[in-house]
């Protein structure tokens, strides 16, 4: 099959690979650029684990063909905290026990992230909508739900 | 939150300031920033990639196999069958006296259940072994099934599994797990209402976000390490040991952080497999389910079927109580003898009862074989007391709690089982309950104590 050469940049660092055609953005960023932070939890755009944001956009890696990513901007999960400075909804995450087992958690935080970089004061069912294609078996949804809203009133408190 | 201290006070020491606060979590840091590394988050160069063939029957004899197809298939690198397996049967509590062996790793002859596994197909891509696995003929002769319990044990129904002759499981008590305590016809006869009701539930998936799987990476020397998300890392290391014939030495299991569990990564199924694959390729292997085979594969928690009959006395005291309790093990046993006997010490529930009679019958299907699940063997039993506790008391016209208060154990209080109860905390957790739920509940009630003996 027919190799395909993308770059693009992840989590601010450029990168560039030859992958064969119809290879998933999935399997780009965990087999090639070992980011692990997306994770396969259905491979079918059912589950949300895998969840990265593509130039802003929430997208499912595991149903997005790499090749249309060339040249994009995209963020993970793994690339959130800067500097070793965690994201407030990192922070709140933590604080509230939004994680057990963890393997949905990166999925949740990227898709909170994306609401709240286009909604900082969402209301709570802004919130539910936001993580509605994300699936957690562990936490019954309700501190996730509240440590979204949490990191949303932190971020607003320290622009204040 | 208020710590009452009127409750064992003797028994309470007063340095305890753990209750009530809040820890973080040890492993937080590593799961909101997706650093957690979980069995799949590793990369080997070379690794193969093992994808099953499944029985699509629920129930047929396997009259041959033709691997030839799909071994030239491009990509596909091997191909495994029941005769590549050294030591084929097992079955996962056989360590724990919990046998005989009855299921096979991969199917010889027949399958029983529509999912079985059958062959195995190893490639370089998941792509690869997928089409592999299209390319793998194999010529069924279906046979009767049965899906139902009642249906497993009515006479002459179809036998699922050679090794469990009607069809259910041979406890040493013979067709089920027994206690007995007093004479339950004689309970019933001083009882002044009887109430027989019957309770099933479905199999229930676990769902976990994360599926089942393994990665197996060949050390040289013949060892060999598997990352997996087992729950159950010496079951998995044992019978992968005794499924492969290989000393324990020779077998490296690395756990870590399951992607959710809740018993169903407790079973013994993609690892002894991968192994293989990876001794008999010299390559590391991958296995890993997908959703599909998460959902209809993996053990599901066991359908039950449970038949309370009470006698209850106008004034509340539960004088008998029999319990028929049926547990759809699939058709293999895998944990399902093992949660069927919880059952039957767990009956009858945290209750005095003088007249106790239960039966717990593990049953054999062509259903996907279940096994653990958070409380299996009880939780659907509680289930089913305590929906039984309600009508009890409304038969009667008694206040719900205040009838459970009237029955429930105390210390000292024989158990069916025969364990003398120690440690009882029911009533006071009742008393508590109704308070600070505002539910009343007479004096005389607030007075009783798990403390003091029955009279
Ligand atoms: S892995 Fe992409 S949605 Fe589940
Ligand atoms: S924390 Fe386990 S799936 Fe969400």
């Amino acid at each position: 099959m027919a190799k395909v050469a993308i770059r693009f940049l992840l989590n601010g660092s450029e990168k560039a690979e030859f992958v064969e055609s119809g290879t998933t953005l999935l399997d780009v960023l965990r087999e090639k650029l070992a980011d692990f932070s997306p994770k396969g939890g259905c491979l079918q755009g059912t589950c949300g684990a895998c969840s990265v944001l593509v130039d802003g956009e929430i997208r499912l890696a595991c149903l997005t063909l790499a090749e249309t990513c060339e040249g994009c901007t995209i963020e993970t999960a793994g690339g959130l905290a800067k500097d070793g400075v965690l994201h407030p909804l990192q922070i709140a995450f933590a604080d509230g026990f939004a994680t057990q087992c963890g393997f949905c958690t990166g999925g949740m935080i990227v898709a909170s992230k994306a609401l709240l970089d286009r909604n900082p004061a969402p209301s709570r069912e802004d919130v539910i909508e936001a993580i509605s294609g994300n699936v957690c078996r562990c936490t019954g949804y309700e501190p996730i739900i509240g440590a979204v809203l949490a990191a949303a009133r932190a971020n607003s408190t320290n622009k204040a | 939150m208020e710590l009452r201290k009127t409750y064992f006070a003797d028994e309470r020491r007063d340095d305890l300031k753990e209750i009530g606060q809040s820890r973080p979590r040890s492993d937080a840091f590593g799961h909101v920033t997706a650093r957690t590394a979980f069995f799949a988050d590793r990369t080997f160069p070379g690794t193969l990639h093992l994808k099953m063939v499944r029985s699509p029957h629920h129930h047929a004899r396997i009259r041959a196999i033709d691997t030839s197809e799909a071994e030239r298939h491009p990509g596909v690198v091997r191909v495994l069958t029941a005769k590549d397996v050294p030591h084929n049967l097992y079955t996962v509590l056989s360590l724990i006296q919990v046998g005989p062996e009855d299921e096979h790793v991969l199917a010889e002859e027949k399958v029983r259940w529509k999912g079985e596994a059958v062959v195995a197909v190893l490639a370089e891509t998941p792509r690869a072994a997928f089409e592999g696995v299209a390319k793998v003929r194999i010529d069924y002769e279906p046979l009767p099934a049965v899906l139902d319990m009642e249906a497993a044990l009515a006479p002459g129904a179809p036998l699922v599994n050679e090794r469990h002759g009607g069809n259910y499981y041979h406890y040493d008590s013979g067709s089920s797990r027994k206690v007995r305590l007093g004479d339950v016809e004689d309970g019933f006869r001083q009882a002044d209402h009887i109430l027989e009701q019957t309770y099933a539930s479905a199999p229930i998936e676990h769902a976990p976000t994360e599926t089942t799987g393994c990665i197996v990476v060949p050390e040289g020397n013949e060892r060999f390490t598997c990352y997996t998300n087992t729950q159950a890392m010496f079951f998995t290391l044992d019978n992968a040991s005794i499924i492969l014939q290989m000393p324990g030495h020779k077998l490296h299991m690395v756990g870590g952080t399951v992607g959710g569990g809740f018993g169903g990564k407790v079973d013994v199924i993609v690892e002894p497999i991968a192994i293989l694959g990876s001794k008999l390729t010299g390559r590391p292997v991958s296995f890993i389910y997908g959703r599909e085979e998460e959902m209809q594969i993996s053990s599901p928690r066991a359908a039950e079927r449970i038949v309370l009959k009470d006698g209850v006395t106008r004034d509340g005291r539960i004088v008998a109580r029999q319990v028929h309790c049926y547990v759809d093990a699939g058709a293999y046993s895998r944990h399902s003898p093992y949660g069927t006997q919880k059952g039957a010490a767990h009956f009858p529930g945290p209750y005095t009862i003088p007249n106790v009679s239960i039966d717990s019958f593990c049953v054999y299907t062509n259903r996907t074989p279940s096994s653990a699940m958070r409380g299996f063997g009880v939780t659907i039993g509680d289930f089913a007391l305590e929906v039984q506790m309600d009508k009890l008391a409304r038969l009667i016209g008694m206040d719900p709690i205040e009838f459970r208060l009237i029955n429930a154990y105390r210390d000292g209080d024989l158990k069916a089982h025969r364990q003398p109860t120690e440690g009882a905390a029911l009533i006071e957790c009742m008393q508590e309950a109704s308070r600070v739920t505002n539910w009343p509940i007479a004096d005389r009630f607030f007075e009783l104590s798990s403390r003091t003996r029955r009279d």
